[in-house]
């Protein structure tokens, strides 16, 4: 097999805006690996639009964006495999891979950036009681169904869980002639956008019932129904219960980051985000393994995706180039008060260039309103920024300064905090 | 004067506005944080518009379905009658984005495009 500097495991946004990246900063041999049948990934089956406001300044759907990705990689004449999959990433950077064509290969790159997404949740991790019946799907299984096989899973559907996904799919099924009853979030909030909640189930009267949970499905060979019931501190109210007959059960109960390879390969992960724990390059604890997107942690826009992928291309450039990682003084990053994890975990100030700006990224552990973001590196307060809504479903960006990060350059931690306006 | 609770579909800040309404008149927007949630909140109250995607049937390609969309907003109310309107339209493939599916929606003047290429398979 042909000998590749850098392999990017997944063809998704991620995989390909680190591709595009990768290439114009100056690394001539690159390889993506896809195990679907075509690039794009998730954004193939995300047929609704919305996406690229921030990268485009226009509302695409999502083949649309990912189209304009997938354009510049051809462009780019960026080789990649399709149908194929990534079996193993050992920690001395070797990729082991198969395919119809080239049936088992390995490569050893110079450095490999971890794409490969998220997926969903499934029944089996939220302890619902009841049968096994046919007509329980994840929301995006249904939407692959829906929108690239062409069939409707189900007639009079509810759904559990209020993520994107579960909100975009409510819309869909409805169009698509089917009734949905009610969508049940377990949490006070829901856990998506809320432009999702207006134009998803307001527009079509779908009611969304929050601290509401599935107790019970019945049903045997096929979903029957399901029973609701309300819940306090974690446990279903004995009482409360409500009885929707229904013939499908989409649960949209959150997005797990795939990292299986990065496990294999020793790749320090991060409990709270299930996603490598990066430093400011966005490279993990192996050097000159990279990662972007959601397998990192799940994003709430494929612009921050795509932004984000773009770095790690680039950062995983400058490590091909120079042939190795810039030693430094690593910044712990704490996050407390309400910010549930960072991204990256570490800051390296003396690598940045002068003018460079570090994104930090992440989310609320519950739903705060006037408060503020505050940063301090040692004891000195270096970044503040006023918040009048803070809400887990919506991920934070706050931009820090390299000239501002090297000033405090010996500083023992950096903190990320909430503080009442 | 009535107040009508609206959140902004602008963007994904989700901003909270509050209309106040005489009749069919809007007199003010408030909890907008830029121009477009005052356009939108102007627009819901007098003629709300959405753009619809969906997908339609291919034959001969490479994937069963196609996604569509409206090329511009249409009426709120012409959302069932649009997607009514494309549930037997089949396109043979090759289809390429962009490509002019049903060329005036439902009387609604818009035309639906395709979203995504098939090739042929």
């Amino acid at each position: 097999m042909k000998e590749y500097d850098l392999v990017i495991i997944g063809g998704g946004p991620a995989g390909l805006a680190a591709a595009v990246a990768a290439r114009n900063a100056g690394v001539e041999s690159i390889l993506i690996l896809e195990r679907d049948n075509e690039l794009g990934g998730i954004l193939n089956q995300c047929i609704h639009s919305g996406f690229g406001l921030h990268t485009f300044q226009e509302e695409l759907t999502g083949p649309e964006y990912a189209g304009r990705f997938i354009d510049q990689v051809k462009q780019l004449q960026i080789p990649y495999k399709l149908k194929t999959m990534v079996l193993d990433l050992a920690p001395d950077k070797t990729v082991t891979a198969m395919n119809a064509e080239d049936g088992l290969f390995q490569i050893h790159p110079k450095a490999v950036i971890l794409a490969m997404g998220c997926r969903e949740r499934p029944r089996g991790a939220l302890n619902i009681p009841g049968f096994r019946p046919a007509g329980i799907y994840t929301a995006g299984t249904a939407q692959r169904l829906v929108n690239m096989e062409g069939y409707l899973p189900g007639r009079n559907v509810v759904i559990l869980g209020s993520g994107d996904i579960g909100l975009i799919m409510a819309r869909r099924m409805t169009l698509e002639g089917a009734k949905v009853h009610v969508v049940a979030e377990l949490m006070p909030y829901s856990g998506g956008l809320k432009r999702n909640i207006v134009q998803c189930l307001d527009d079509f009267g779908i009611p969304l019932k929050l601290s509401h949970t599935v107790v019970d499905i019945q049903g045997k060979e096929r979903v029957e129904g399901i029973t609701l019931a309300r819940v306090e501190n974690g446990k279903p109210i004995p009482g409360t219960e409500e009885h929707y007959p229904c013939d499908t059960l989409l649960l949209s109960c959150g997005l797990i980051p795939e990292n299986e390879l990065s496990r294999s390969a020793g790749v320090t992960i991060n409990p709270v985000t299930n996603g490598p724990a990066v430093n400011e390059s966005l490279e993990t604890s192996i050097p000159g393994v990279f990662a972007a997107g959601n397998v990192l942690h799940v994003h709430d826009l494929v612009d921050y995706v795509s932004e984000e992928a773009a770095a790690a291309g680039v950062h995983a450039a400058r490590y091909i180039l120079q042939g190795q990682s810039p030693a430094g003084n690593e910044i712990p990053i704490r996050c407390e008060g309400g910010v549930r994890y960072t991204v990256p975990v570490s800051i390296r100030p003396q690598e940045l260039e002068a003018d460079a700006v570090v994104p930090l990224r992440f989310r609320v552990g519950n739903v705060y309103q006037n408060k503020r973001i505050v940063v301090y590196a040692g004891e000195t307060q270096i970044f503040q920024r006023k918040a009048r809504v803070l809400a887990p479903g919506e991920m934070e960006t706050v931009n820090l300064k390299a000239s501002v990060l090297q000033e405090h350059g010996d500083a023992p931690e950096i903190l990320v905090k909430l503080e009442d306006a | 004067m009535k107040k009508v609770n609206l959140i902004c579909i602008g963007c994904p800040l989700g901003c909270p506005l509050t209309v106040e309404m005489e009749g069919d008149q809007v007199l003010s927007v408030t909890g907008n944080t830029c121009k477009n949630g005052d356009k939108y909140a102007r627009k819901e109250m007098t003629n709300p518009t959405r753009v619809i995607t969906s997908t339609v049937r291919v034959t001969g390609g490479k994937l069963a379905m196609v996604s569509v969309k409206t090329a511009s907003d249409v009426p709120k109310g012409k959302i069932f009658d649009c997607v009514k309107a494309l549930k037997d339209v089949d396109i043979p493939a090759p289809v390429h984005m962009g490509q002019v599916i049903v060329a005036d929606i439902a009387g609604t003047g818009v035309p639906v495009i395709a979203t995504k290429n098939v090739d042929a398979c």
